[in-house]
């Protein structure tokens, strides 16, 4: 298990990554892959069961970035993790590359899925939590959602079914970052209370802050597969977190690619021993 | 026309060939959107239970919950009317089964006009279309149970994406004794030098009446089963047509972006060709009895000897004015 003080470290060297990733590629969405490390970090450090060497080892936990559009800090966390090498991250974007700006499973071993059409992931993660119970295998399954991704239709067929089938080997984590392309999501369409809507699906549901990265691991780490229910984790995030004008700029910052000078000064922001955000939990309003 | 007693519809032949294939093939699994009885994927639900998944109303659920299923290396087989599984779902049949390339097969009962008197709302037209147009999916459409029973087998063999369309009601039989389907194979249904049928599903056995019609006027009609729509047989197709020089297509479908539009694409870039394409001319069905809607939509034996009349007319004129 990481210590606080490295997982943070890593966290801020995964959002260097991800800002001059977007930068070099002028492509990405910065905002929603910012809020989103600490849970991925959390992930793939501490709480997903995987085989360095293998991939596709079969017992492997599934992971589903349902919120495609995170790639980047997908990409990133790969690389501290060892799984990836640096260089590609160059590639993001460009032609011929594997490092698509919505994963493809074809083009990268680590990506359990593709995705980046909103709303699916769930679906594809009650098939693999159904198959494991089908194929007598005890492999967990986590989906990484948006807050906004919520608005789907579709999540809630899956979490009904996932409900029904007594998924308990399914664990969806919603990044409630509270923002969205064109604005605030309690603005342009609100999805609250996320907890009440979750347990009135049948889910069991822990919140937790999504940018302090060992709350968050503890929150993915609470024992499950006995319950006969499938959980959720809501993890209150920041859009931009970790870059002061970007967490002040919200949902601009969904897909929007920092200038030079801009790179320039989150970096700077970054480079510092950095500020613990642990502590208050930020509710849904 | 109707249907000798022993054959069964298409959607009944596949039900009845899953179940008993289930029974010896662990992978198989099927998922059903509340339509079990009328997919006959009912037979499955009873035949294995423990591996019958019901979604409910959610089709768009059904197909992701299908992919997930196929990437732990199960078989699934999504089961709905073939406007819902194309339309309802399509982008999660784009997304999650086209571009993955997963092993899931799309399961359409009801295609086209002819759908159990629900009108417009359940009449697939435009199914094949959709299937046609998402890249890594093959498109199936049996002629009769004793095809898709075959079709049901290959599906299960061929590794990746398969949709499958099924006829509400019965159709006469067509195929010979001994005959064998495989995926990308068109079969000759009748042999013929003036012009050529190019067909699938119910309208096979439509269009070897309508060429049975032709010969009594001394016109010798070529008619091509193309039970494969993706990918098409541009061999068989090319060949028939170097013979005839005219082209009649025949669905039980829109005539934009299916069979009629394959085969279109096929003559237009290989071997142009007059080609006249039989099926729902851009515009929505409506209730009716089969033999009034085949009728009132210029499906039936009869539009089909008057489309084989204007190919040839087509083909003649044009080969008159090559000569001037």
């Amino acid at each position: 298990m990481l210590d606080r003080t490295d997982a943070e470290a890593i966290s801020r060297r995964v959002r260097r990554r991800i800002l001059s990733t977007i930068h070099s590629a002028g492509a990405g969405h910065a905002g929603g892959s910012l809020s989103s490390v600490e849970i991925l970090v959390a992930l793939y450090f501490d709480v997903l069961r995987l085989d360095a060497a293998n991939p596709k080892w079969p017992q492997r936990d599934r992971f589903i970035l349902s919120k495609g559009h995170a790639s980047s800090a997908l990409y990133s966390v790969l690389v501290e993790r060892g799984l990836m090498e640096s260089d590609l991250l160059r590639s993001f974007g460009r032609i011929d590359s594997e490092l698509q700006v919505h994963p493809d499973m074809h083009r990268l071993e680590w990506v359990e899925i593709s995705t980046g059409s909103l709303g699916q992931g769930l679906s594809v993660g009650v098939g693999t939590a159904l198959g494991a119970r089908l194929t007598g295998s005890d492999f967990a399954t986590y989906v990484l959602l948006g807050d906004g991704e919520c608005q789907e239709g579709q999540v809630w067929e899956a979490a009904m079914a996932a409900a029904h089938y007594r998924l308990d080997s399914l664990v969806a984590i919603v990044d409630s970052n509270q923002a969205q392309l064109t604005g605030r999501t309690s603005d342009v369409m609100d999805i609250c209370p996320l907890r009440d809507k979750w347990a009135a699906f049948g889910w069991d549901v822990v919140e937790a802050d999504g940018n302090d990265v060992i709350a968050i691991r503890q929150a993915l780490l609470v024992p499950r597969g006995s319950r006969g229910r499938p959980s959720v984790v809501i993890a209150h995030t920041t859009k931009g977190e970790g870059v002061s004008f970007m967490e002040a700029g919200g949902h601009t910052w969904h897909g929007r690619v920092p200038t030079a000078h801009e790179l320039d000064l989150a970096l700077a922001e970054l480079a510092d021993a950095g500020r613990s955000k642990g502590g208050e939990p930020r509710e849904c309003n | 026309m109707s249907a000798t007693d022993d054959v069964v519809s298409t959607r009944e032949a596949f039900g009845k060939t899953l179940a008993s294939l289930a029974k010896e093939n662990a992978r198989i699994v099927a998922l059903d959107a509340d339509l079990a009885s009328s997919t006959r994927m009912s037979y499955f639900r009873d035949a294995v239970p423990e591996r019958f998944i019901q979604v409910g109303i959610a089709e768009q659920n059904m197909v992701g919950i299908a992919a997930g299923l196929a990437h732990t290396g199960l078989i699934p087989f999504c089961g709905s009317f073939a406007t819902f599984i194309s339309r309802r779902a399509c982008d999660q049949v784009a997304l999650l089964v086209g571009h993955t390339r997963l092993n899931v097969k799309l399961v359409g009962a009801y295609g086209g006009l002819v759908s159990g008197n629900n009108g417009a709302t359940h009449q697939a037209v435009e199914d094949i279309a959709i299937m046609r147009a998402i890249p890594n999916i093959v498109v199936l459409e049996p002629a009769d149970d004793i095809e898709m029973g075959m079709a049901v087998e290959a599906a299960i063999e061929y590794e990746g994406p398969v949709y499958l369309r099924c006829t509400r009601d019965p159709w006469p039989r067509v195929s010979p004794p001994g005959y064998r389907f495989r995926i990308g194979k068109a079969a000759c249904a009748a042999e013929g030098s003036d012009v050529t049928f190019v067909c699938s599903g119910m309208m096979v056995s439509q269009c070897i009446e309508a060429a049975e019609r032709l010969s009594c006027e001394g016109v010798s009609a070529e008619v091509i089963n193309c039970a494969t729509i993706k990918p098409l047989d541009a061999e068989m197709i090319l060949s028939s047509v170097r013979k005839t020089g005219a082209v009649v297509t025949a669905e039980n479908a829109s005539v934009i972006g299916g069979l009629g539009g394959a085969v279109a694409e096929l003559l237009g870039s290989e071997l142009p060709s007059p080609t006249v394409r039989v099926g729902l001319q851009d515009e929505y069905g409506e209730c009716g009895d089969n033999v009034s809607l085949l009728h009132k939509y210029g499906m039936d034996v009869e539009h089909l000897v008057e489309a084989a009349g204007k190919a040839m007319r087509l083909r003649d004129q044009r080969s008159g004015a090559k000569h001037r």
